[in-house]
């Protein structure tokens, strides 16, 4: 059989197809739980995005190895195990290196235990194939489900508190308090407004993309 | 007694789990679209939220937190396991799930015929997990505070879906833009349901 390269056109494409045209955010509507409730700020958005990005594609690479010796009727425990080991080790590591951030993501970490990005991949695409495309398949879905946080958590934190990433964007001489124009719109930093968001990116992607469009 | 009356109101329209902090979404997304199902999908979880709380409630009192193993012997005061917490919820909870499960099998079978198809489903449903996890962050003082926040948050979640549900049979019959057809509008009816339960944030219990 001939070996194909690392970085061949196909292992390609899963790593480019989740960032847009499979979206697992947008496209197959997984993983959505978490992706709303960590974006009133940029930090914890991108914090989470990694922590997810780790979780699947590790888990991905476990379970791919393991695909040929677990009987079928007990892998979705072992997955949840193997799943669930990895999100206290991402816990312990947030809790020691960013504890503020910790604090901020409180249960949100625990939760991508049931992420369905993370089981989704493992059932699609990991238990049928080699560890390496399962890993560039978990990477490809992780940074699809964090381009998304990243914009949702982008806008929510731009124009719910004028700042990005905890520094100020709009000079604070502008505000009405401080006798200027603008005021920060309290409306974005409530959680109502990150559907509305996701609805309007769907919006968006799919006027630009017709095939994803529901009949 | 005012406070588990005050709890469970609380979980079922303040802090609703889905409006408030998206829990679910991705089966509620997937079934939202019959009222039928979404009944069916929404009474299981709330089922499993009033069994799996109160359950891990005990399991957090009396083995994960810290200091907690002090029961059992003296020399067991320092140990502090709440950092097995996530894996210990969730193995309860898919355990609780199978047993239901079996239970409802053989001795309901007409309902089994009605949820059973949801009851797997659930075992990965983030509403749960959730549950227990902000039942853990929140520090419940008593089993019964527990108990009610789980019902609570489940009754929640029941409203929820099924008042989404209705929408979006109704929206079937609408004429929404081609590319915010389906999930786009979804969402955004989802988003705009959750500011009318905003209203809800005011009252003071």
């Amino acid at each position: 059989m001939e070996k194909e390269s690392l970085f061949s056109a196909k292992n390609l494409k899963l790593l480019t197809d989740p960032l847009g045209r499979s979206n697992p955010v947008t496209v197959l509507v997984l993983g959505v739980c978490s992706a709303l409730a960590v974006t009133v700020k940029l930090e914890p958005a991108v914090v989470m995005a990694i922590s997810v990005t780790v979780v699947i594609a590790v888990s991905s690479v476990v379970m791919s190895l393991l695909r040929n010796t677990i009987p079928n009727r007990i892998r979705i425990i072992v997955q949840l195990v193997v799943v669930s080991l990895l999100v206290i080790l991402v816990d312990q590591v947030l809790r020691a290196f960013a504890y503020d951030v910790s604090k901020q993501l409180s249960v949100f970490v625990g939760l991508i235990i049931t992420n369905c990005i993370v089981m989704g991949r493992i059932e699609a695409f990991a238990l049928g194939n080699k560890p390496w495309p399962s890993f560039v398949d978990g990477i490809g879905n992780g940074l699809g489900y964090g381009l998304i946080l990243v914009v949702v958590g982008f806008v929510r934190e731009l124009l719910g508190s004028g700042t990005l990433w905890g520094y100020r964007i709009i000079p604070s001489s502008f505000y009405i308090a401080n006798g200027g124009v603008y005021e920060n719109n309290g409306l974005v930093i409530l959680p109502p407004m990150a559907l509305i968001l996701l609805g309007i990116i769907i919006w968006i992607q799919r006027s630009r993309n017709k095939n994803l469009v529901e009949s | 007694m005012g406070d588990i009356v005050s709890i469970f109101v609380r979980s079922i329209f303040i802090d609703n789990m889905i409006f408030a902090y998206f829990l679910g979404m991705c089966s509620y997304l997937a079934v939202s679209k019959s009222v039928k199902i979404s009944a069916g999908l929404g009474l299981a979880v709330m089922c499993m939220l009033a069994i799996t709380v109160p359950v891990n409630y005990l399991l957090n009192r009396y083995v994960l937190s810290s200091g907690a193993l002090a029961w059992m012997s003296e020399s067991l005061r320092d140990v502090d396991l709440s950092f097995l917490s996530f894996i210990v919820f969730i193995a309860v909870i898919a355990s609780i799930v199978q047993v239901v499960e079996m239970v409802v099998e053989r001795f309901a079978p007409t309902l089994y015929s009605s949820l059973g198809i949801f009851l797997p489903l659930i075992a990965v449903n983030c509403a749960i997990l959730g549950g227990s996890l902000f039942m853990q962050e929140r520090g419940y003082q008593t089993l019964g505070e527990a108990a009610a926040f789980g019902l609570g948050s489940g009754v929640g979640w029941l409203l929820a879906i099924v008042g989404v549900a209705a929408i979006r049979e109704k929206l079937a019959y609408s004429n929404v833009p081609a590319p915010l057809r389906g999930l786009g509008i979804a969402f955004i009816v989802t988003g705009l349901m959750g500011m009318a339960f905003m209203c809800f944030m005011g009252i003071k219990l």
